[in-house]
C-alpha cells in the first residue's frame, strides 16, 4: 500500500540501539553493527549535541526512528503536536524505516512513559488500525508495528495477538516488528508457548526483529514473572527462540537492545556478534 | 469486565487503590503483582528522569531524600508531553510548596537554573555574529540598533547564590557559596551549555536586549558596564544578528 520512499531499506544485519556514551566507539569500529535504532523522542529538540551526532550518524549509517510516545494504543486520539514533531523528525532525517509499539502511553494528555497494554478486541482493532493509517498518512511511509511484553491478560480480549496483528496489518498495510524477547518474556508470563507463537505469527510481514534482555521475578502465586529491561545480555533461551524464528523469517534486520545499565561498547558488539551469526544460519 | 484506560492510569499513579478489575492472571485470577509491574515501570522511569534534570537538586538533598520527593513530584505532575527531556518543568512551584524542603529555600531558583540548562541544551543551533560587525558601526548607529541573541541565552537572577550553589556540587575545589543575591547568563557557544556569573545591571540589560531593546535604551542604568556584557556575549557567540 506504502511504497519504501526512502533510498534504502534496513539491511539484515545486526544493529544496536544508539547511546550517546558509544559515539566515539561508532564512529571508530562499528562492525559487525550494520545500522543503528534511535528513540524518536530523544531527538525531537531544536537542536544542540544530540541533532549533531545524529546527523553525523546517518551520514554512515542507515538509521532506524523507533518511537516510543505516539500511543498508538490509546483510546483516545493521536496527539497531534506529537504527531507533528514526528513528521518533522522523518521529513529531515529520511531514515531507513520507522516503528512503533502496539501499546498506549498517554491518556486524557497525560503520558505515563511506559508501555501499557490493551485488550484485543473489535473495538480496539478499529482504534490502533485507524491510528496506524493516520501515522502512515501524515509520514508518506510505512510503519512497522512492533508486539508489545505481556505481564497480565484481560479477560475482554476475544483476539490473541498474532491474529490482532495479522488483521492490522490487512487493515493497514503495515509492517511488523517482531521482538523475540518480548514473545519469550510474554508466553512465559502468560503460560503460553514461544514457538506456537511464532507459528502463528504473519511472518510475512516482518520488516525488522528485536532481542533484549529481561529480568526474573515471580508473582504472589510464585509463578515466574519475566520483565522486559533491557538491562542485560539476550539469555540463551531467547537467542534459541531467534534461530526458531529466523528459520520461518529468513533473514532480517536485528537489533541487540540494552537500555538500562548500558555496556562498554565491547560487550554490545560481541552481542551484536553472536547476531551475525544467528542471521548467517550459524545457531546463536 | 472492560477495563477503560482511565481506570489503568488511575490505577498506575495511585498505589492505594487495587488493579482494574478485568485484568488476569494466566490462570484467570484477578491480577494484583503484575499490575505493580506497570505501576513500577512509570515510578521508576519518571524518577529516573527526574534524576536526570535535577543532578544538583539530586546532590542538595540526596539520594533518599531525591526518590521520595520524585515520588510525590511524578504523581501531582505526571508528564504532558512524551519529550521526557523537558519533564519536570514545574519543579520550582513544586518545590516551593513542597513542604520537607521548606529548610532549603534556594531549592526552586536550582531548578530554575537546571531547567534552563537543559533547555540551552537542546536549544536550536544558531549562526553567530561576526564581532567586526558590530565593531565597523559607528557609536550612534551601535546604539540604535538591537540585538538578537542565541536562542540558548538565558537570564536568571535569584536572591540566592545559585551560581556559587551550582558550581560547588559541579566542578571541584569550587568556593563555599556565600549567601547573597547572585544573577547568572546561560549561554552554549558549542554543544556544553556554560554558566557566567554577572551582575544585576547586566542581568537587566541582557534581558532588555533579549526583550528586542535597542541597546541605547539600556545605558539609563548608570551601574551597567556595557563594554563589558557586550563582550560577554560575542565572546560566548551568543548574539546571533544586529538589526
Amino acid at each position: 500500500m506504502f511504497d519504501q520512499y526512502h533510498d534504502a531499506p534496513l539491511p539484515a544485519l545486526p544493529g544496536v540501539g544508539y547511546k550517546p556514551q558509544h559515539y566515539a566507539d561508532i564512529i571508530k569500529d562499528p562492525d559487525p553493527v550494520g545500522w543503528l535504532e534511535i528513540h524518536a523522542e530523544n531527538y525531537m529538540g531544536d537542536g544542540g549535541r544530540p541533532i549533531a551526532q545524529l546527523r553525523h550518524l546517518a551520514e554512515r549509517f542507515p538509521i532506524s526512528v523507533h518511537g516510543v510516545g505516539l500511543s498508538i494504543g490509546s483510546e483516545g486520539d493521536l496527539d497531534p503536536d506529537h504527531l507533528s514533531r514526528l513528521k518533522h523528525l522523518v521529513d529531515w532525517l529520511n531514515p531507513a524505516s520507522f516503528s512503533e509499539h502496539l501499546a498506549w502511553s498517554t491518556h486524557d494528555s497525560h503520558f505515563l512513559n511506559d508501555l501499557l497494554p490493551l485488550p484485543y478486541t473489535e473495538a480496539t482493532l478499529a482504534k490502533v488500525a485507524s491510528h496506524i493509517s493516520q501515522v502512515q498518512d501524515t509520514l508518506g511511509r510505512q510503519m512497522l508495528l512492533e508486539n508489545p511484553s505481556s505481564y497480565l491478560a484481560f479477560a475482554e480480549s476475544t483476539y490473541s495477538e498474532p491474529d490482532f496483528l495479522r488483521e492490522i496489518v490487512k487493515r493497514t498495510g503495515c509492517g511488523l516488528l517482531l521482538d523475540v524477547n518480548n514473545v519469550f518474556v510474554s508466553a512465559t508470563n502468560l503460560k503460553t508457548s514461544p514457538q506456537a507463537y511464532i507459528d502463528a505469527f504473519p511472518v510475512d510481514a516482518v520488516g525488522e526483529i528485536h532481542l533484549g534482555g529481561h529480568d526474573e521475578d515471580e508473582d504472589e502465586t510464585g509463578a515466574p514473572l519475566l520483565i522486559d529491561s533491557h538491562g542485560k545480555a539476550v539469555v540463551d533461551p531467547v537467542w534459541a527462540l531467534l534461530d526458531y524464528t529466523l528459520v520461518r523469517t529468513g533473514p532480517k534486520p536485528l537489533l541487540i537492545e540494552w537500555d538500562n545499565d548500558v555496556p562498554e561498547w565491547g560487550m554490545l558488539a560481541d552481542e551484536a556478534t553472536r547476531a551475525a551469526r544467528a542471521l548467517s544460519g550459524i545457531p546463536a | 469486565m472492560n477495563v477503560s484506560q482511565e481506570a489503568f492510569r488511575a490505577g498506575i499513579l495511585d498505589p492505594d487503590r487495587p488493579a482494574p478489575t478485568g485484568l488476569c492472571n494466566p490462570d484467570g485470577a484477578q491480577a494484583t503483582k503484575r499490575f505493580d509491574v506497570y505501576r513500577n515501570n512509570v515510578a521508576v522511569s519518571l524518577s529516573d528522569a527526574l534524576e536526570a534534570a535535577f543532578p544538583v537538586i539530586r546532590k542538595l538533598v540526596g539520594d533518599q531524600f531525591f526518590r521520595a520527593m520524585a515520588g510525590v513530584y511524578l504523581r501531582k505532575h505526571p508528564p504532558k508531553s512524551p519529550l521526557m527531556m523537558f519533564y519536570g518543568e514545574a519543579m520550582p512551584q513544586f518545590l516551593r510548596r513542597f513542604a520537607p524542603a521548606q529548610s532549603l529555600p534556594y531549592l526552586p531558583d536550582i531548578a530554575k537554573l537546571e531547567l534552563a540548562m537543559r533547555r540551552a541544551y537542546h536549544a536550536a543551533d544558531a549562526q553567530t555574529l561576526d564581532p567586526q560587525v558590530l565593531g565597523a558601526l559607528a557609536p550612534d548607529a551601535l546604539l540604535a540598533s538591537r540585538l538578537k541573541l542565541a536562542p540558548a541565552a538565558q537570564v536568571l537572577k535569584s536572591e540566592f547564590p545559585i551560581h556559587a550553589i551550582y558550581l560547588a556540587n559541579t566542578a571541584p575545589d569550587a568556593p563555599k557559596p556565600v549567601m547573597q543575591p547572585e544573577c547568572v547568563l546561560i549561554t552554549r557557544a558549542g554543544f556544553d551549555p556554560q554558566i557566567h556569573l554577572i551582575d544585576a545591571a547586566a542581568a537587566k540589560c541582557v534581558d532588555a536586549l533579549i526583550d528586542g531593546s535597542p541597546l541605547a535604551d539600556t545605558l539609563a542604568d548608570e551601574t551597567l558596564d556595557l563594554g563589558a556584557t557586550l563582550a560577554l556575549l560575542l565572546g560566548q557567540s551568543a548574539v546571533i544578528d544586529i538589526y
